[in-house]
């Protein structure tokens, strides 16, 4: 099925198989700063796919793809393709929205797959320039669940990435909620996990002087790192390929993180501060959330906030950390959680090196790190001492969904048998020029008694020691206000109920709010 | 109806003719992602790809352009720029401001300077940043106020007056004047603006354009290459959504990369991405304004002065159009009986902003709604109330003159009669707000929600129910006229063409469904093709919510013919007169024979009758004169009103719409589910502009927002938990296509409830926090988090 024969030159592109309508379609020549979306157009003719807004935040580029993980499981993603590295879905079956009724490994029951016969069904689409997009993201969703439709909340999270302009959505979720009434287009997956191991191993191993480098050892990983200090260290690429759509950018090589197994793997240790969770830099945003939310369920629907599906399912933890945005959701977080990156370098004569760094240290600057030309950060340690501290994470923004965080704010604490506060972390974003740990906050509150009185202090201080941004975002006097506004919203989620007023959540004063004296239903037709 | 009866073969339901919700004509080309869109479309071989490169400066003095180092680039063809027009330098638009590609003065910091042609349209992008650009940078009024105090126009200004508003406003026991903005809005169209020219043989040119004006871009197109209207084929099949901003501007990009093409002698094709359609094309009017209002005790309005300063960018593009829609509805559903609305069309170095669904009508109508919210708080009534008192009314017998001074006015106003003279003849504005206020407990719920306010401390609850009135017609009265061309094949299949576009608003599936009722066929035996400028010529712009009443009654008419001929031939056939002939689910029936239509077909076209037709049609009733903004702009007027519910964090200022009940009125619906497609897509579209969509532009004249990671369309979560939209039961009472109304557009201003809410929500917060609000209360649109929370906080 696919060509060996063609051993790339030393600095040349590697092949690129992928699984595609039930067999392996081999390309060449490809550039390693070509995106999936302009191979899927430009060189498959795949024009059901389309560009909107090559940031990752419309969706009409949408595509599914599946994998094998290490542990054997078949992997569901919804990636954006316009940010998304062609040769970073080698050996993976992709699809696309008119795939869906063309791949035989899905068995059809009518002309239609049921996504897109419950899309037209329920006039889901107007200009249809969007639904393609809207397709693969509840095509995603379809094969990752047994065949029960998705709930609002759920489908709201699924489609979270997905922008119309045309419709307001009200048919589309009908649809996401329809898609499984209609009998099952079941996928043969034994074929699909043969077609994605021939092509996996029609990838092989790229050898040393290939443009595209996707080690999968952590070895090759750090050797390829020392070797081209200069390639362009991606993972999953949501933000770095900003700089090949926005800034025109080229890029000769390409180091890809993402294939290798040390840096996708979850895993528990201990050493001497402690048992730790390290959660490997490759790991997707989507089950690195999921991982902390396990034992952090109020960080379930701060998540969610993340960006849109397809971005969580495309970009890394490692990814986020590493480009240090001073407005990343994640590293408030990881900064109250007491988290370390780990970095890690082969050195000639000493061999692999490694080093820890708490994240809040990690900034030396706007977009600038600790990290060394020729260091890989690898993990991110999350303390696992028991007892656990409490967690809550907000975030203020435009939009609910799918949008960049104004000002965000984690809290962790631990009270003592007393009530007063043994141990407390707090991280901001969207306040300097870097995440911050806001140390003056948490000297307010350590060993006073939690609460109102303490928080109000502790914003007090807080406000008074960062100078925010002031963008298109947010004036720097609504974003200090904020501070204050978030940490008050902490006091009022963690302290006793007052009789008769509404129990805010982790998340906002107004997820718990439902309207008034009218039945909640959706309702379409005229009666 | 039962809809298991309904379906069975050969019944209404089944042929899918008018009042059947079918499918968008298009959906399973768009679920299989196998719709073409002008960038699907295969091009022909040796096809290059222009990139633009923009000027960088607001305002300044062009004094070179190098494109040396682009040039020098692998893959590069040309740099394209103003001495390359063969043609007029100029667009040929009425006021003709707009250069092709500018010679002296840089205008606005994203105006396309030059083109860059290359082999693919990476390159082209690449090679578009080594062009340098020498400017001379000259001080840039960005500002409406600036630009009012300098006399900066790009149109002059105008008044509408009636009555004595000074004095009414004098004589009255309230007053308030206020002052406020509403920022403008990006189209976001999925699809950005995208246009491939190809030469063809003999200097004639085709043009494949993602155009809501295919007659517009040939017209632009002719000029700029030096050719004939004939010699320029313009095509459309589809657009990824338009909503206005494709119906000057698209123009510009097909001219664009005719010009390039014309220069390089091989097809060119012009995509702008996504930030560059943000800096590039324009958007939403911004409006300031600043009101004075004389209301009596009960909130019964007596006299307004409204102040309309709208930002136009550096062209008039379609502002002088724009802005008169905004003082035809600064009234919206209300009578005004001294009103004086004046109107400035400022011009400011910024993009040209230009038509957006509702076309200045929701800046007039949101001047007004903000208004009467302001005169309840004021007065401490409830805001549905005062609005009740102030409908348009049919007029007494006895024309109404109470509070007026005889000797200020010689002719009374009615109380049926708009600002600019025009009766409201059709108006259901009383009992469809009655009903829906009904419908959604509107009583019931304001007390209920008064009583939750009072107990919560952050989170407050605001409520409002919004009428619209809208008027139907461009008001440039010659745009109102449409030619449709039907072909029937000799297998009994047809093919329509007409002169309107598709841009996702369900207008080919809407006009299939009328022709497949006129010849009663199924409508699987209609199909309609791409727009064509070689077809149906002079075709209007598919705007102004009028697609289907132009066009459709254009295409029916067309269809007529056909059938009128078809019923002739078969009444010789049988002896019987044409009009005993019926059409109906693919069958013909005459009193002695029944035959199935492709029989009746053949036979005819046996006999050598001629089986396609032209139709024509031009709005009746309508005139205005342009001078003095009077006389009868609008064909009908569209209604419709909406209840909406929010809530607010008045420590955050996040919002969330809870719920939303629409009553609206379609006249007779010809796609029910279409309809209601576009009063959610309108509503929603409405909400993003007042809520989450906020343009922001740095001093120095560049947009800061110019992409959808700082831009904020609404997202499926951003859509209300309750949902409800009804559809008001009376056909349309002028005599329009299968008796529907135009929805376009009037929906997007059911969203004026979103606003009104939020706005009682902040009164709410202000009144726990002991701050005023029986005065204006201090929020702009779009209402961010940051600015609700202002104005909850605000003294």
């Amino acid at each position: 099925m696919h060509d060996t024969s063609l051993e790339p030159p030393p600095s040349a592109p590697p092949p690129l198989p992928l699984v595609h309508r039930g067999r392996v379609t081999m390309l060449h020549g490809i550039a390693p700063d070509r995106t999936l979306l302009s191979v899927l157009r430009e060189e498959l003719g795949l024009t059901a796919v389309k560009e909107g807004c090559a940031s990752g935040d419309c969706g009409a580029c949408t595509v599914a793809v599946a994998d094998v993980t290490t542990d054997g499981a078949l992997r569901w993603r919804a990636l954006n393709s316009c940010l998304r590295l062609a040769h970073s879905v080698a050996g993976c079956a992709v699809w696309t929205s008119a795939d869906l009724v063309h791949d035989p490994l899905i068995a059809k029951t009518t002309d239609l797959h049921p996504v897109q016969e419950a899309m037209r069904a329920c006039h889901a689409s107007q200009c249809g320039f969007c639904t393609p997009g809207f397709v693969m993201s509840l095509f995603v969703a379809y094969q990752r669940r047994a065949g029960e439709g998705l709930g609002h909340e759920e489908a709201v999270r699924v489609l979270s990435g997905n922008l119309c302009r045309c419709t307001g959505y009200r048919p589309i979720l009908d649809a996401a909620r329809a898609m499984d009434d209609y009998p099952r287009a079941a996928m043969d997956e034994a074929r699909l996990r043969d077609l994605v191991a021939q092509a996996d191993a029609a990838r092989g191993d790229a050898p040393q002087g290939s443009t595209y480098l996707a080690p999968r050892t952590l070895a090759d990983a750090l050797t390829a790192r020392a070797r081209w200090p200069q390639a362009m260290v991606v993972a999953g690429g949501t933000d770095a390929a900003l700089a090949l759509t926005k800034r025109q950018a080229r890029w000769d090589r390409v180091l890809d993180v993402s294939r290798c197994d040390a840096l996708t793997a979850v895993s528990v240790g201990s050493d001497d501060t402690g048992p730790y969770l390290r959660i490997g830099a490759a790991v997707t945003l989507e089950q690195a959330w999921s991982v902390l939310a396990e034992r952090w369920p109020r960080l379930g629907p701060f998540a969610d906030r993340f960006a849109g599906e397809p971005i969580r399912h495309g970009g890394t933890l490692g990814g986020n950390v590493v480009n240090g945005s001073p407005i990343g959701d994640s590293m408030p977080v990881l900064i109250a959680l007491g988290a370390r990156v780990v970095l890690q370098r082969l050195d000639a004569d000493a061999g692999l090196q490694t080093r820890t760094v708490l994240i809040e240290d990690f900034y030396l600057g706007y977009r600038r790190t600790a990290l060394r030309g020729d260091e890989l950060l690898t993990a991110v340690d999350v303390p696992l001492r028991e007892p656990l501290p409490e967690v809550a994470a907000y975030k203020i923004a435009k939009r609910h969904e799918d949008d960049i965080s104004t000002v965000s704010l984690a809290a962790a604490w631990r009270l003592d048998p007393d009530g007063a506060v043994q141990h407390v972390r707090i991280g901001v974003g969207g306040v300097a020029a870097t995440p911050v740990r806001a140390t003056a906050a948490e000297a307010q509150l350590l060993h006073r008694p939690w609460g109102r009185d303490a928080l109000q202090r502790a914003a007090a201080a807080l406000q008074a020691s960062v100078q925010p941004l002031d963008d298109g975002r947010a004036s720097a006097g609504y974003r200090r206000a904020m501070l204050g506004a978030l940490l008050m919203r902490l006091a009022q989620t963690t302290e006793p109920g007052v009789p008769g007023v509404i129990a805010s959540t982790a998340v906002g004063g107004l997820e718990s709010v439902a309207p008034i004296a009218v039945d909640v239903e959706l309702q379409g037709e005229p009666s | 109806m039962n809809v298991a009866d309904a379906a069975l073969p050969g019944s209404p339901v089944a042929c899918g003719g008018c009042g059947v919700p079918v499918a968008h004509e298009s959906a399973a080309g768009h679920v299989c992602g196998t719709a073409p869109y002008l960038d699907d479309i295969p091009v022909p071989r040796g096809t290059l790809h222009a990139a633009p490169v923009c000027a960088g400066v607001a305002h300044g003095r062009l004094r070179g352009v190098d494109g040396e180092a682009a040039l020098a680039l692998p893959g590069v063809r040309a740099v394209v720029t103003a001495r390359d027009v063969v043609g007029e330098g100029f667009f040929p638009t009425p006021a003709r401001d707009e250069p092709v590609f500018p010679t002296e003065e840089i205008a606005y910091e994203g105006q396309v300077v030059a083109l860059v042609v290359a082999d693919d349209e990476r390159t082209a992008r690449a090679a578009a940043r080594a062009v340098r650009l020498e400017i001379e940078p000259l001080p840039a009024v960005l500002d409406v106020h600036v630009a009012h105090a300098q006399q900066h126009y790009v149109l002059p200004p105008v008044h509408v007056c009636r009555g004595d508003p000074d004095a009414a406003l004098a004589r009255a026991p309230h007053r308030l004047q206020g002052r406020f903005s509403a920022g403008g809005q990006e189209h976001y169209y999925l699809e950005t603006q995208a246009a491939l020219a190809i030469p063809v043989e003999g200097h004639q040119w085709h043009i494949c354009s993602s155009t809501q004006h295919p007659g517009e871009v040939q017209h632009w197109v002719a000029h700029a290459l030096g050719v004939a209207a004939h010699d320029v084929r313009v095509e459309c099949r589809r657009m990824g959504g338009g909503f206005g901003g494709k119906e000057t501007q698209a123009g510009q990009v097909a001219v664009w990369a005719a010009v390039a093409a014309q220069r390089v002698g091989a097809p060119v094709k012009l995509r702008l991405d996504r930030d560059e359609d943000f800096r590039i094309t324009g958007k939403r009017h911004p409006f300031h304004y600043a009101y004075d209002v004389g209301f009596d005790d009960d909130g019964v309005v007596q006299a307004l002065a409204l102040t309309m300063w709208v930002d136009c960018g550096f062209s008039a593009d379609l502002s002088g159009p724009v802005a008169d829609r905004a003082v035809f509805h600064a009234d919206n559903a209300y009578f005004i009986p001294h009103v004086a609305l004046h109107s400035y069309r400022c011009r400011t170095h910024k993009t040209s902003f230009t038509a957006f669904r509702g076309f200045g009508g929701p800046q007039g109508m949101l001047a007004i709604e903000t208004v009467l919210g302001d005169v309840a708080r004021c007065l401490g009534l409830d805001p549905l109330q005062v609005r009740l008192r102030n409908l348009y009314r049919d007029a007494p017998a006895v024309p109404w003159t109470a509070p007026l001074p005889p000797h200020h006015h010689p002719v009374p106003p009615r109380c049926d009669t708009t600002p600019y003279g025009m009766r409201v003849e059709d108006n259901i504005l009383e009992p469809l707000l009655q009903t829906l206020a009904q419908r959604c407990r509107y009583a019931e719920r304001r007390a209920a929600i008064a009583a939750w306010n009072a107990q919560q401390p952050v989170v407050q609850r605001g409520l409002a129910l919004t009428p619209v009135k809208f008027g139907i017609s461009f008001t440039a009265t010659h745009f109102n006229q449409a030619g449709a061309l039907v072909h029937v094949y000799t297998d009994g299949s047809v093919l329509v063409n007409h002169g309107g576009t598709e841009m996702g608003q369900g207008l080919h599936t809407k006009v299939a469904q009328i022709v497949a009722e006129t010849l009663g066929v199924p409508l699987t035996r209609v199909r309609v093709s791409a727009s064509d400028t070689a077809r149906v010529p002079n075709a209007s712009a598919t705007a102004a919510s009028s697609g289907t009443d132009l066009n459709g009654r254009a295409a029916e008419r067309a269809a007529q013919r056909i059938r009128e001929r078809l019923a002739r031939f078969v009444a010789e056939q049988d002896g019987c007169a044409p009009e005993d002939v019926r059409f109906a689910h693919g069958v013909v029936v005459s009193p002695v024979a029944q035959r199935t239509f492709d029989d009746v077909v053949r036979l005819a076209y046996a006999a050598r009758v001629q089986l396609w037709s032209d139709g024509f049609y031009r709005t009746p009733k309508i005139h205005y004169d342009r001078a003095t903004l009077t006389g009868r702009p609008f064909y009908y007027f569209a209604y419709g009103a909406a209840c909406t519910e929010v809530a607010i964090d008045t420590t955050t200022g996040e919002l969330r719409v809870l719920a939303v009940d629409v009553l609206h009125d379609v006249g007779r619906s010809i796609n029910p589910a279409i309809d209601i497609g576009q009063i959610e897509g309108g509503f929603v579209q409405g909400m993003g502009w007042l809520t989450t969509e906020e343009l922001v532009w740095r001093e120095d004249g560049s947009l800061w927002t110019t992409g959808a990671s700082t831009y904020k369309i609404p997202t499926a979560g951003d859509i209300p938990a309750h949902w409800c939209i009804e559809l008001w039961p009376e056909p349309n009472r002028e005599d329009n296509v299968y008796g529907s109304k135009a929805v376009g557009e009037p929906p997007f201003m059911l969203a004026l409830s979103v606003w009104e809410a939020i706005r009682d929500a902040v009164a709410s917060a202000r009144r726990r926090a002991a701050l005023p609000v029986d005065r204006p209360l201090p929020l702009d649109a779009p209402a961010t988090p940051e600015r609700i929370w202002r104005a909850c906080n605000q003294p």
